[in-house]
């Protein structure tokens, strides 16, 4: 029983025409113009040097955890780029549109983004900055060094890891795709109850944002079901619990919660898309519907979700600064603990989103003790890190740069959190720009971690270092605009500024939002430098880089060459010590390779993931603009795939010792990723 | 741990080092617990519906419609539960008859469950139908949006079971019993084990608690 839609639908097209698309809007046509010259820059080389059979055999097939880390990664950063322009147009927007007599351009009556247009332009930047930036550069993170640091050949589920990117970048796809074909949502990233019902947002936008959340998210649990199985069943020999790097520890704690939470997300959006095609009440204010359940399950996933961004960033801080302190990391045990508690605390604090909700003394004081207990493990991984920073042998490298700003975030971001944690506060600071202030230093603090990582594992993946100076250059720069930007906000909170206006009725903020515009610029001139990062680093890209990069690395993706070859280790290392490599190297064997090789057993790859995607992205593009057939089809064809490939034999090849041998003594100083033989799979055995 | 000094380091014996002789990790293991985990995040989305059902099962979330106590009754459910318990004890019978590795006894058995699924099924529809035509649909008010979605969910997953034994059915006959075969064999019987968990839950918290 399909609702009624207001507007036109046709069988073929369903609710697709050639409206949908904004040529009229010079915004979004110079959006265009830059994702037109962006993919032109990308595909001419592709197309030039011939690369495309490259490519398919390499990436679009690959189940090498690395490369589908690597892949990961990019699309978070390009993701994270159309994030940070979202951004810069909001800050600029906001500046413009300062009082009554502000300045008007375009088709605005202040600044120059129309309020409707605006509305879009705040929802993409945090559905982008937390789902398709932040989400996958740590999932991709994860992937690229959790197998290696547990000593693994890859993850426990190859083909499933392909299929989860897959997923993740169909979302980020169907994302991109909104900016050109139709529009976004306008109801805030997390998705405004009842604006988001059908008689509220009659158009598509709202639809791009639910599908694209919901299937990429399939795609995380997928993927935390695959880390979990990988960090359980895939470690070393010797590799005990008590010896598993903290990055390991706490990818197993973000995806415990991930597994956990993203089911509570996609029921959340299954019942507003059953609202919405089906005219369902989950959430209708009429006909006995609860506004409040919508805002419930959202946030039971959705704080959850928070410490599953920062977890892996602990994890990181826990891996960068004992390197360059050249100590072994203080209190480990205590730092698995803390871990797992903020991972459990997490499930227990959801409503301090909104205490004003109004559920009562009791519940929120519930709510409020359970958000500042959160304060005590992390506490203790903060009083970790200082004591291992004390009295070590320190070195500031770019990643232990971004380490010590990013404590100085979590300082700041941790104690403005305990603020809101008091219902008292919050009734007066809610909904204003002050906690918009106070998250965006909890999820910079992640994108800071993120940032010292790329540095930091950079030479182990792509064997050469980021240039160092303007990798220095670029934090700086970063970090001022973090500065301008976030101090100036948590001022214009405390004057009574409320998140997402497109106009601001007080001339007196105008000062405030100055700064943060001059700290936009700093961003700006941030990425600019990050770009020419990149293009120095490529330059140098001969120089040779040694296994272990930094000199003082501790665990195990260190022992193995650099870049690492496509099978991680020629044999398996045997652990004997929590910080394996750095056991190695004070006992002088950190340079031993083993005496022999024996034959190694690795899988095949294979297209289906990247057909799923296909599909996957059909079945999503078809759903929104209501092209029944389109839906049907892809959704069948998905599992036609997923049976057919069931009867496919796919037990991998095997690597003689006599090939490992010749590419162990060939990999070492060659400075591409070691490609990956062709070869015809083995034939399947019954089980004995 | 003691730590090794340069003196012993050279005299280190390979195999302290390195484990040439690891063997692979057990795969069947590997995708067993792999399954258990993907049942971790099924359950939590039947926590998250069953949750949703809590909150819109009030009187004013009926919006004047019918409310458990009309639509429900214990024996429908009855037949329901009836049917998907049998499946289950068939489908294990089929797993008994895996460890016999008899193929004709597996294709036997998991095609009863099979059909006692589809059973399920059917009687799921006939109910559902029924609603519908008394003009209680899932769009007739917040409480009946819970009570449709929440058991179509359920039924939707035993489609999914019903599709996987069709095609194990087909595999074993073709193939026999090879790890990949063994593997999906096992994850189908918790799987349809906990489908057939879950409907216990729905059967008492809905078809039960609602009718008293």
């Amino acid at each position: 029983m399909p609702v009624h839609l207001q507007g036109p639908w046709s069988p073929l097209l369903g609710r697709l025409s050639l409206h949908a698309i904004p040529y009229n809007n010079s915004i979004i046509l110079f959006a265009f113009a830059l994702a037109a010259v962006a993919a032109v820059a990308v595909i001419a080389p592709v197309l030039y040097f011939k690369k495309i059979p490259y490519l398919w055999r390499e990436w679009i097939t690959t189940v090498d955890h690395k490369k589908i880390g690597v892949m990961y990664i990019i699309v978070g950063l390009v993701m994270m780029f159309r994030g940070f322009f979202d951004g810069l147009m909001i800050r600029t927007q906001q500046v413009l549109a300062d009082g009554p007599h502000s300045p008007h351009f375009l088709d605005a009556l202040h600044g120059y983004i129309p309020p409707y247009h605006f509305d879009q332009i705040y929802s993409s930047h945090g559905t982008i900055m937390i789902l398709f930036a932040v989400t996958p550069i740590l999932t991709g993170l994860t992937n690229v060094i959790v197998p290696l640091q547990v000593g693994a050949r890859d993850m426990a589920f190859p083909y499933l890891n392909a299929v989860s990117l897959w997923l993740t970048t169909v979302g980020a796809a169907l994302v991109m795709v909104s900016l050109f074909v139709g529009d976004f949502s306008a109801a805030g990233w997390v998705g405004l109850i009842p604006l988001t019902e059908l008689p509220f947002s009659p158009g598509v936008g709202v639809d791009y944002w639910i599908w694209a959340i919901q299937i990429s998210s399939i795609g995380t649990t997928l993927n935390a079901v695959n880390m979990i199985a990988t960090i359980v069943t895939m470690r070393a020999p010797g590799m005990t619990w008590l010896r598993l790097p903290i990055f390991t520890w706490t990818t197993l704690s973000t995806n415990i919660i991930g597994l956990t939470a993203f089911p509570v997300l996609g029921v959340a959006l299954a019942l507003l898309s059953a609202d919405r095609y089906i005219g369902t009440h989950f959430f209708t204010a009429g006909q006995g519907g609860n506004l409040m359940l919508y805002t419930n399950l959202f946030w039971i996933w959705g704080h959850p979700e928070v410490y599953f961004l920062v977890l892996p960033a602990f994890g990181i801080f826990s891996e960068i600064i004992p390197t360059f302190s050249e100590r072994p990391l203080f209190g480990y045990v205590t730092m698995v603990a803390a871990t797992f508690a903020i991972g459990g605390i997490s499930w227990l604090v959801w409503l301090h989103h909104f205490f004003t909700m109004g559920a009562g003394p009791a519940v929120n004081t519930f709510f409020s003790v359970a958000t500042m207990f959160v304060g005590v493990p992390t506490g203790v991984k903060v009083f970790n890190w200082v004591f291992t920073i004390y009295r070590g042998r320190l070195r500031f490298d770019t990643p232990m740069l971004w380490c010590v700003g990013g404590l100085f975030l979590l300082l700041i971001g941790g104690l403005t959190g305990m603020m809101l944690a008091m219902p008292a506060i919050d009734y007066t600071v809610h909904n204003s720009v002050f906690v918009v202030a106070h998250f965006h230093c909890m999820v910079l603090l992640v994108a800071y971690a993120i940032f010292g990582a790329v540095t930091f594992w950079f030479p182990k993946v792509f064997g050469l270092q980021l240039d160092e100076r303007s990798g220095k250059l670029f934090f700086w720069t970063f970090s001022i605009g973090t500065i301008l930007v976030f101090v100036a906000m948590f001022g214009l909170g405390f004057m009574g500024e409320t998140r997402r206006l497109d106009y601001l009725y007080d001339p007196q903020w105008l000062p405030l939002l100055i700064i943060q515009e001059i700290g936009i610029g700093f961003y700006s001139l941030s990425v600019l430098i990050f770009c020419w990062m990149l293009y120095v680093t490529l330059r140098h890209r001969h120089a040779h880089v040694e296994a272990d990069p930094w000199g003082t690395s501790r665990t195990l993706e260190w022992l193995t060459h650099t870049p690492v070859p496509f099978y991680n280790f020629a044999v398996t290392p045997q652990v004997n010590a929590r910080d394996e490599l750095d056991w190695r190297r004070r006992g002088g064997m950190d340079r031993k390779l083993p005496d022999g090789y024996a034959p190694v057993h690795m899988p095949s790859n294979t297209m289906v993931p990247a057909l799923i995607g296909l599909f996957a992205f059909g079945f999503g593009f078809g759903m929104i603009w209501r092209i029944w057939w389109m839906a049907g089809f892809s959704i069948v064809a998905v599992i036609v795939l997923v049976i057919a490939r069931s009867f496919q034999k796919t037990p991998g090849y095997i690597l003689s010792t006599d090939e490992i041998t010749a590419m162990e003594r060939r990999v070492e100083g060659s400075s591409i990723v070691a490609e990956q033989p062709s070869r015809p799979p083995l034939v399947e055995a019954e089980v004995h | 741990m003691a730590i090794p000094t340069h003196e012993t380091s050279h005299a280190t014996p390979d195999s302290v080092l390195w484990q040439p002789e690891v063997e692979a990790h057990d795969d069947l293991a590997a995708r067993t617990l792999g399954f258990w985990l993907y049942m971790m995040s099924d359950a939590l989305l039947f926590a998250g519906l069953f949750a949703a059902y809590g909150v819109l099962d009030h009187a004013y979330n009926t919006a004047g419609g019918p409310g458990a106590r009309q639509i429900v009754h214990p024996l429908d459910g009855f037949w329901q539960t009836l049917a998907v318990m049998t499946s289950v004890f068939a489908f294990s019978l089929a797993t008994v008859a895996m460890k016999m590795r008899s193929r004709p006894g597996v294709i036997l058995y998991t095609s009863i469950a099979l059909v006692l699924g589809l059973v399920f099924i059917g009687l799921e529809i006939a109910d559902f139908r029924a609603l519908i035509a008394q003009g209680a649909g899932p769009d007739r008010s917040g409480f009946l949006s819970a009570f449709f979605v929440l058991i179509a969910t359920h039924g939707l997953h035993m489609v999914f079971g019903i599709l996987w034994m069709l095609v194990m059915i087909v595999q074993v006959a073709r193939s026999g019993f090879t790890e990949h075969i063994v593997a999906r064999l096992l994850n189908l019987r918790l799987f349809w084990q906990f489908q057939a968990s879950v409907w216990v839950c729905v059967y008492a918290f809905v078809y039960l608690r609602g009718a008293f």
